[in-house]
């Protein structure tokens, strides 16, 4: 009996300390999800909202190509960044975590962080003076006689491309970083004492043991890419759409609020499948 | 003990000091505060302290602007805020209408306005008066239409409208990001004038602006359209107008605009005070004083865009310089060769902004 009274105790402990964070959860979440739900079910009758609660704008997204390649666009540019960034990131954290000397690994992850610092409107204008037609980078290359003609690179995807990946390489480097240290030497040396070369013990043990850092900084990259409005806007030059692009379009010209709540639940749809997924692959790595 | 006292007087000193500088301080506050706050919903041009501080100084109060682009962003605004949040709203000419029928403007006295000093081309009653009474009155305008770069390609070329989905430029053409001066451009190269633009003629309209955007660089809003022009990212832009090109006038004496053969888009932009605004007669002496000489000439060159002042009266305190960017002397052809902006129903605007989204997505 003392023994329940003491877990009842315990159990509303728990929910003293669980309750404030559950309720801003509600109020700051939940319910505004809630509303932009029932939003994206009215519709845009002329210049007014009628509270309609069917599926047109639904219907709408999937039936205008335009509305649906922005979505397309989203991965599309999300996938690549991703990617990319994976691939430029893991020699990087690696670097850090194994070849520079521990002293000065903590500066190392400063400057391989320090872009951070700067604001992200910043940063991207700044990309976009590096790679407009007389930036650095074409500079440089007509100076060297490497091209005859400056490249068109600003207001492009690849423009785009670019200034997600230079955000999202630190990121990575940050989750990767921190799965490296904390591998015990010992698994690389027990491989190797069985015969395994250097290739082998990357393959068949470093790299399994940091899948879990990949994955995670992987699905932050594809959230916050996805999600993203300044970079495709500022140096993506309008030339496509992507998904946040259309959305704040309906919101800032058209005023069409069940629309943008429509298209803002696709997105969240497409990122709790990635989590769906990110989630069952890390739980499976688990079993 | 010599030491604790020394502290102690130390102390007794800094804190007596603080509080000395903290009283000071708050009477400075108190003397610096306005006694009134006006918040007006504004334009970029009305966010220049050059132009809002002999304001807050006559009058002791203080301006909060807020400034939007694009009058579904303006309303957006509205509809998220308290009735009396805001006093004074800057919206597009073209969209007063819209504004009063969701009754959102108050009528403004026609004694409380120097009509008679505005050009009357630019009067434009059609937008500002509703069953005879005045919602709003036109305080800039000028002209959506070519802005290039003289030096870098031939200015001849620029005079037909047809410039802007020909192959000639391709590559080096921005177009500004709002569809309807654009699409109204558009029309006029086709020949069809704003005021006739309806449904039947989107399909061409359509045609055209994809082929406008299959040789075009970039679609990008002011700054981005503006700063593409000057640093010679491209030569052309489509929409762009002395709002562009005059306040690098200095700066850029090579970027030029000019209303082709078959006319430009002419947008103006008006001012009213608003219906639940809990101060109507400070609000309304602010729209005074921004159609005042003084205030519409700091207008007509305000930091973020130039433009022709509403005022005719306003070019006494505009400097030759200034009054030669804005093509003063010109006004009279260019007020005949340029048209109002398409006013769409309800359809028709939805089909045009699908019309702009789809040619973005090309």
């Amino acid at each position: 009996m003392a023994s329940v009274t003491l877990e009842t105790r315990e159990n509303r402990r728990a929910w003293g300390f669980v309750t404030p964070a559950l309720l801003w959860t509600v109020a700051f979440f939940v319910i505004p999800f809630l509303v932009m739900a029932a939003i994206s079910l009215a519709t845009r009758k002329g210049r007014d909202i009628v509270m309609t609660f069917n599926l047109d704008n639904y219907i709408t997204f999937f039936e205008k190509a335009h509305l649906l390649k922005g979505l397309f666009v989203s991965l599309e540019i999300t996938f690549t960044v991703t990617i990319i960034s994976v691939i430029l990131a893991y020699p990087l954290a690696w670097i850090i975590a194994e070849r520079v000397p521990q002293k000065w690994q903590r500066m190392a992850l400063i400057m391989a962080i320090l872009p951070f610092w700067t604001s992200y409107v910043v940063r991207s204008y700044s990309w976009l003076l590096v790679l407009a037609k007389n930036g650095v980078i074409n500079n440089a290359l007509l100076h060297i006689g490497l091209i005859a003609e400056p490249l068109e690179l600003a207001s492009t995807r690849t423009a785009t491309v670019i200034g997600f990946v230079h955000f999202f390489v630190m990121l990575l480097t940050l989750t990767i970083y921190a799965n490296l240290v904390q591998m015990p030497p010992n698994y690389r040396r027990a491989a190797a004492d069985l015969g395994a070369n250097g290739f082998q013990v990357f393959w068949h043990v470093i790299l399994p043991l940091t899948l879990p850092g990949i994955m995670v900084g992987a699905f932050l990259t594809f959230v916050l890419c996805i999600g993203d409005y300044i970079t495709p806007q500022i140096l993506g030059g309008n030339n496509e759409l992507a998904l946040p692009q259309v959305i704040m379009l309906q919101l800032g010209r058209r005023a069409d609020f069940p629309m943008a709540a429509t298209l803002s639940i696709i997105l969240m749809v497409v990122v709790t499948l990635a989590y769906i997924a990110c989630a069952r692959w890390l739980k499976m790595e688990r079993t | 003990m010599f030491r604790h006292v020394a502290t102690g007087k130390t102390r007794n000193k800094l804190l007596g000091g603080a509080a000395t500088f903290l009283l000071g301080a708050i009477a400075v506050a108190n003397s610096a505060q306005a006694t009134e706050e006006l918040n007006a919903l504004v334009w970029c041009d009305h966010t220049d302290p050059a132009l809002i501080e002999p304001f807050e100084k006559k009058y002791d109060v203080k301006v909060n602007l807020k400034e939007y682009e694009g009058t579904g962003a303006g309303l957006s605004i509205i509809e998220q805020s308290r009735p009396g949040d805001w006093d004074v709203f800057v919206i597009d000419g073209v969209d007063v209408h819209r504004a009063v029928e969701m009754d959102l403007l108050a009528e403004i006295p026609a004694d409380a306005l120097p009509t008679s000093d505005i050009f009357p081309e630019v009067v434009m009653a059609e937008n500002n008066v509703v069953d005879g009474k005045i919602y709003a009155v036109t305080e800039k305008f000028g002209y959506n239409t070519i802005s290039f770069d003289k030096t870098k390609v031939d200015p001849k070329d620029m005079e037909d409208m047809s410039v802007i989905w020909s192959d000639k430029y391709a590559g080096r053409i921005a177009v500004y990001d709002y569809y309807l001066p654009v699409i109204g451009l558009v029309g006029l190269g086709l020949g069809i004038d704003t005021a006739d633009l309806g449904a039947d003629d989107m399909d061409a309209i359509k045609e055209k602006l994809f082929a406008m955007k299959k040789v075009s660089k970039q679609v990008g809003e002011v700054v981005s359209s503006q700063t593409a022009l000057a640093t010679g990212e491209v030569d052309i832009l489509v929409g762009g107008g002395e709002w562009i090109t005059a306040v690098l006038s200095e700066d850029k004496p090579d970027l030029d605009w000019v209303i082709p053969k078959q006319g430009g888009l002419r947008w103006a932009q008006s001012i009213g005070v608003m219906k639940e605004s809990a101060k109507p007669d400070l609000a309304l002496k602010f729209v005074q004083y921004i159609l005042s000489p003084e205030g519409q000439a700091r207008l007509a060159t305000s930091s973020c865009y130039w433009g022709m002042p509403a005022n005719a009266k306003a070019g006494d305190n505009l400097t030759a310089a200034q009054k030669a960017a804005l093509r003063w002397d010109d006004q009279p052809g260019y007020l005949k060769n340029s048209q109002l902006y398409p006013i769409p129903d309800a359809d028709l605007d939805a089909q045009m902004q699908d019309a702009w989204v789809e040619m973005l997505q090309q």
